[in-house]
């Protein structure tokens, strides 16, 4: 039995056999799965979104029913930067991180103007707008920048007043674990509650300082938040891309013009 | 009936696959840190191994020796693949957890092991049976590291709060080093010193012994 199975031709037969069997179970279960995957994901990213977004407790895991029951409360809107007004989504089913790779739907970002490392952004963000429940008002603004190894991907949600931050953070990054991975520490991002973004002359004054803040300086306690120990170069990330995506070249227009009443 | 019994229940203590066969360390110390987490890991696994055993031993008699190991690895692959994705199909949170380490169960030599020693020369049935028991055996471990690791170092289980942190106002103040992967190679090894210690017979002889100083007196 075992002399027959050695042949050149046996050996053959069986590997291309076995390749083939393989591929089509691993390619059918690909491909079966695929939509509750999707689905998923896009149960995540909604997750996620209540979580930063401030209505749900930290920490709160919540099932599939109750997501989609608090997602009723919220209205996905699509802003073009261009303009700083609300827009139509340019796809159907428009995914904006996929978007910027893409160069009919995104643009260079200059280098002078690229402090978030990002080197191109998407011509149409999509936000969030808290329509109903408690939290009324609310918007929630996607973000992204560079920090030490990887691009962290977030949210920052603001108060109706458009100024005040009502939670911040960030559902995709590879910072180092226990330093600038403690951009998920709850404490951490419970700092940002409640600070503002804009000095009375507009200009983007929220950032992470280095090392703790002091809360006797007027400053610090208002737009400041402690510094990670240990990961300055994540923090700094951190800093740049509220820094830019709540700048003139990210959502300060369309901020101004949403305040007005015009966008 | 007693050989089916004996497939089963041997990994578990008498012959554990971490314990005395010293197989699948790496996964054990990355996905112990919690007892969720470990305990999805360990079912991964066990199915991993008792199907990957059952189609290697149904096709055992037909499997050119020249190939054999790229013929398991292609199987084992596949499995892997298909657990990967209904994980992130039915059971996404716990899928990105465990990230990479699903992916790695390819690498898990238990796996491996268990094909080459037991599925290659044993009927299919058999070799099933005897994936399930490594699979046991491997997870009797896992389990007893994870809870060891998430309740000393985080004060919980299965994420329930077990002894209160001092952080949040209790009064356990909580082991960091428990959550980092060289505790779990102390437990293991205090695990398999402690498996030793009542099962005498798995102490291995020692590769040299140190002899008694001989030298004579120098005249």
């Amino acid at each position: 039995m075992a002399n027959n199975n050695d042949t050149i031709g046996k050996t053959i037969t069986v590997a291309l056999l076995l390749c083939i069997v393989c591929s089509v179970i691993v390619s059918s279960a690909a491909i079966l799965l695929k939509p509750s995957q999707i689905a998923n994901k896009a149960l995540d990213m909604q997750r996620n979104i209540l979580s930063i977004g401030g209505l749900t407790a930290p920490g709160e895991s919540l099932g599939k029913s109750k997501v989609e029951e608090m997602f009723g409360q919220i209205e996905t809107k699509y802003v073009d930067f261009k303009t700083g007004k609300f827009t139509e989504a340019p796809l159907p089913n428009y995914d904006q991180n996929k978007a910027t790779k893409d160069p009919i739907y995104s643009e260079k970002i200059p280098a002078s103007d690229d402090i978030a490392s990002l080197k191109r952004k998407p011509n149409v963000a999509t936000i969030y707008k808290v329509v109903g429940g408690e939290h009324a008002g609310r918007i929630i603004l996607p973000v992204s920048g560079y920090g030490l190894w990887s691009t962290l991907y977030g949210f920052v949600a603001l108060e109706s007043d458009l100024n005040t931050i009502a939670g911040l953070g960030f559902y995709a990054h590879a910072e180092t674990p226990g330093l600038g991975g403690e951009v998920d520490n709850p404490r951490w991002k419970q700092m940002w509650v409640g600070k503002t973004i804009y000095d009375a002359q507009g200009t983007v004054v929220a950032k992470v300082k280095k090392g703790p803040i002091n809360p006797v300086v007027e400053a610090e306690k208002l737009h400041q938040v402690d510094g990670l120990s240990g990961a300055t170069l994540t923090s700094n990330g951190v800093s740049n891309l509220v820094k830019f995506w709540m700048g003139e070249n990210g959502f300060a227009p369309f901020l101004k013009n949403y305040k007005a009443g015009e966008a | 009936m007693s050989e089916i019994k004996q497939v089963l229940t041997e990994p578990l203590f008498q012959n554990n696959p971490i314990g005395l066969q010293i197989l699948g360390i790496c996964s054990a110390l990355a996905v112990t840190t919690s007892l969720k987490v470990a305990l999805v890991m360990s079912v991964a696994v066990t199915i991993v191994t008792a199907c990957s055993n059952l189609t290697i031993s149904l096709v055992r008699s037909n499997i050119p020796n020249s190939i054999r190991i790229i013929v398991q690895m292609t199987i084992i692959a596949s499995l892997v693949i298909v657990v990967d994705q209904v994980l992130k199909a039915y059971a996404y949170s716990i899928s990105k957890q465990l990230s990479v380490f699903v992916g790695l169960i390819i690498t898990n030599c238990i796996v491996m092991g268990r094909a080459e020693a037991y599925a290659m020369k044993n009927s299919p049935g058999m070799s099933f049976l005897d994936g399930i028991g490594n699979g046991l055996g491997y997870s009797v471990v896992l389990i007893a590291v994870g809870i060891i690791r998430e309740l000393f170092g985080a004060g919980k289980l299965l994420g329930y709060e077990i002894l209160p942190l001092v952080t949040e106002g209790g009064w356990y103040q909580a082991n960091g080093l428990l959550l980092l992967p060289p505790s779990a190679f102390f437990i293991i090894g205090l695990l398999i010193w402690a498996v030793r210690s009542w099962k005498k017979d798995q102490v291995e002889a020692p590769d040299f012994k140190i002899s008694s100083n001989t030298t004579k007196e120098a005249y």
